[in-house]
């Protein structure tokens, strides 16, 4: 019982009643911190995931940085991006993102999946798939705002970071946070967490003269539960290209909330029409349209039988 | 008269060996619509597209989707199954259009017919005018719809099938035209299954036995009518309402005719 309290379900994608157990109950937003300022890129958290998550080691390729992979695939959740970016006084700056999945408070993904129950949000804000109920349209993909979902051709199911919800259902942190040796990942109440990371920016722009330090939690898709300390908060695509302005495609909200609804009532009218035609016009019989006289006639004469 | 009409049928397309497959019974006081191989490729496509539809629509709306997957054994395989009902209704449609094309080219007697629909549509008007050939404008509308239709749902359907190859923009723009080219046809096949049944008896005959009453000709396509026997449509018509006047059908008038 007791992860069921903590996994309070929020949302659900493609699923047409009420949310069964809709806010009987809450409990606090949970939320991962990044600070990027204090990554060392020792992999460690790449290495937990796969563990934890029971994945097979597998090759990569060597692209002459200390990237572990090209980027995340479907048994791997977890990857350090690794830039070097210069600054403009010609200094180096070895800048470290751990990507995974962001648990948006409105996920592109839970929005553009069709499959009932195959995305859940609970209350806590991880964003979970449950791949029993996944139809692999992969619609998710295009849904999510940071390229998160990953396809397994094989299983034709789409896999991605659970933020450790078995983990954190049982009271425990994330498997990346109890690995990280730094103290640069964090997990805890997003409240909490956002103050953390605010004493930090504010750490960052007074005392080491990070001034444009900041906070990364997109309001363009209601923030997340995955937030990062960033040197430089104007600027995260040059963090491995983490979106300034994450969006879902409007494509997705507007056509599922407006246009769906709307184009089946107007083909429901389509047949509502063809009905009512039949009703009031009748068919259109071929001519020429035999004498009323025969008509009366025939049924009269079977009248009389 | 059968060998006429079957003689028609033949004269504006190029001989299709495969056209000569199947047989059509004409029998008399009827003629000869569409031939085995026309038929094949209507039912073939018209399976797919409901196969495609109802396979569809329970990826379309989460309100239905519990009530159509299981149709396809679950939401998965639904989805597995989609793109290749999809893919067979483009196939054999594309063979029809090949087979079609010629008798659907828009005519300026086409858009005279949209001109006067309003009286076709409430009955003003009993008997098409005699510029209507094989095929009316409603039905050439309906054709090139489709064909416009299908071209949109293949790309965007192939493009939904690899979202990674194609890139999020891409499919989320393909997302949005599937459906609505969708919604469209869906609109439209309502219309030609009532038209075809309940709204114009003696049609479906057409594509079920490939033969037609020649009542249902002169009515519907006096101008096919003409080309195919050689009598004006208006005279036959007078002729049959005198033959009914002297000796009333036993049985079905229109059947009679
Ligand atoms: S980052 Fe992508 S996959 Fe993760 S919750 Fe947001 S939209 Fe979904
Ligand atoms: S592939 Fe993604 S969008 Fe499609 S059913 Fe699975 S989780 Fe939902």
């Amino acid at each position: 019982m007791s992860d069921r309290k903590v996994l309070q379900i929020q949302q659900i994608s493609g699923h047409p009643g009420p949310i069964p157990g809709l806010g009987t109950q809450r409990e606090p937003v949970v939320c991962k911190l990044i600070d990027t300022t204090t990554c060392i890129g020792c992999k460690a958290c790449e290495v937990a995931c796969v563990e934890w998550n029971d994945m097979p080691f597998q090759e990569t390729t060597f692209d002459n940085t200390y990237q572990t992979m090209p980027d995340t695939t479907w048994n791997f959740w977890n990857l350090i991006k690794f830039n070097e970016h210069e600054t403009e006084d010609g200094a180096v700056q070895w800048l470290m993102r751990k990507h995974q999945c962001m648990h948006c408070a409105d996920p592109g993904c839970l929005r553009a999946c069709p499959a009932d129950g195959a995305i859940v949000q609970y209350t806590n804000g991880i964003v979970d798939f449950q791949q029993q109920y996944c139809i692999g349209c992969q619609f998710c993909v295009s849904g999510c705002p940071f390229n998160v979902p990953k396809f397994n051709n094989s299983t034709k199911k789409v896999y991605k970071c659970t933020l450790c919800s078995d983990r954190v259902g049982q009271g425990l942190e994330p498997a990346c946070i109890k690995a990280c040796p730094t103290g640069c990942l964090h997990f805890g109440t997003k409240e909490d967490m956002k103050a953390l990371a605010e004493t930090r920016v504010q750490q960052l722009q007074e005392h080491s003269g990070f001034k444009d330090a900041g906070v990364y939690d997109p309001e363009t898709i209601g923030g997340t539960s995955v937030i990062y300390v960033l040197h430089d908060a104007k600027n995260p695509e040059m963090y491995g290209g983490l979106p300034a302005k994450p969006r879902i495609p409007p494509s997705f909200t507007v056509w599922k909330d407006i246009f769906k609804p709307l184009g089946l009532f107007a083909s429901m009218m389509g047949l509502v029409g063809v009905v009512l035609h039949y009703v009031t016009q009748g068919p259109r019989r071929v001519q020429p349209q035999p004498p009323v006289k025969y008509e009366e006639g025939g049924i009269e004469s079977k009248k009389g039988e | 008269m059968a060998t006429r009409a079957e003689h028609f049928d033949r004269r504006p397309r190029p001989s299709n060996p495969i056209d000569q497959i199947g047989r059509t019974v004409v029998y008399e006081g009827e003629l000869m619509r569409h031939r085995a191989y026309t038929r094949f490729l209507h039912w073939s496509y018209g399976i797919f597209f409901f196969l495609a539809l109802l396979s569809g629509f329970g990826i379309y709306l989460p309100w239905i989707f519990a009530w159509f997957t299981p149709l396809f054994g679950g939401g998965a395989m639904t989805r597995l199954l989609h793109p290749w009902f999809g893919l067979g209704f483009v196939f054999f449609f594309g063979l029809q259009v090949l087979n079609w094309t010629s008798l659907m080219n828009w005519k300026p007697s086409d858009s005279k017919w949209m001109g006067r629909i309003r009286d076709y549509v409430t009955h003003r008007e009993t008997m098409e005018s005699e510029d209507v050939g094989f095929f009316n404008a409603g039905q050439k509308l309906m054709f090139w719809e489709i064909v416009i239709g299908s071209a949109v749902y293949l790309i965007t359907g192939v493009i939904m099938w690899f979202p990674a190859t194609f890139g999020r923009a891409l499919v989320s723009i393909s997302y949005v035209l599937h459906d609505i080219s969708a919604l469209i046809m869906l609109a439209g096949i309502f219309v030609h299954i009532y038209l075809s049944t309940f709204g114009e008896p003696g049609t479906i005959q057409a594509m079920t036995r490939g033969t037609v009453s020649e009542a249902w000709a002169w009515t519907h396509h006096p101008g096919w009518y003409r080309q195919l026997t050689g009598r004006d449509p208006y005279q036959s018509v007078e002729d049959a309402r005198e033959r009914l006047q002297e000796e009333p059908p036993q049985t079905d008038p229109t059947k009679a005719l």
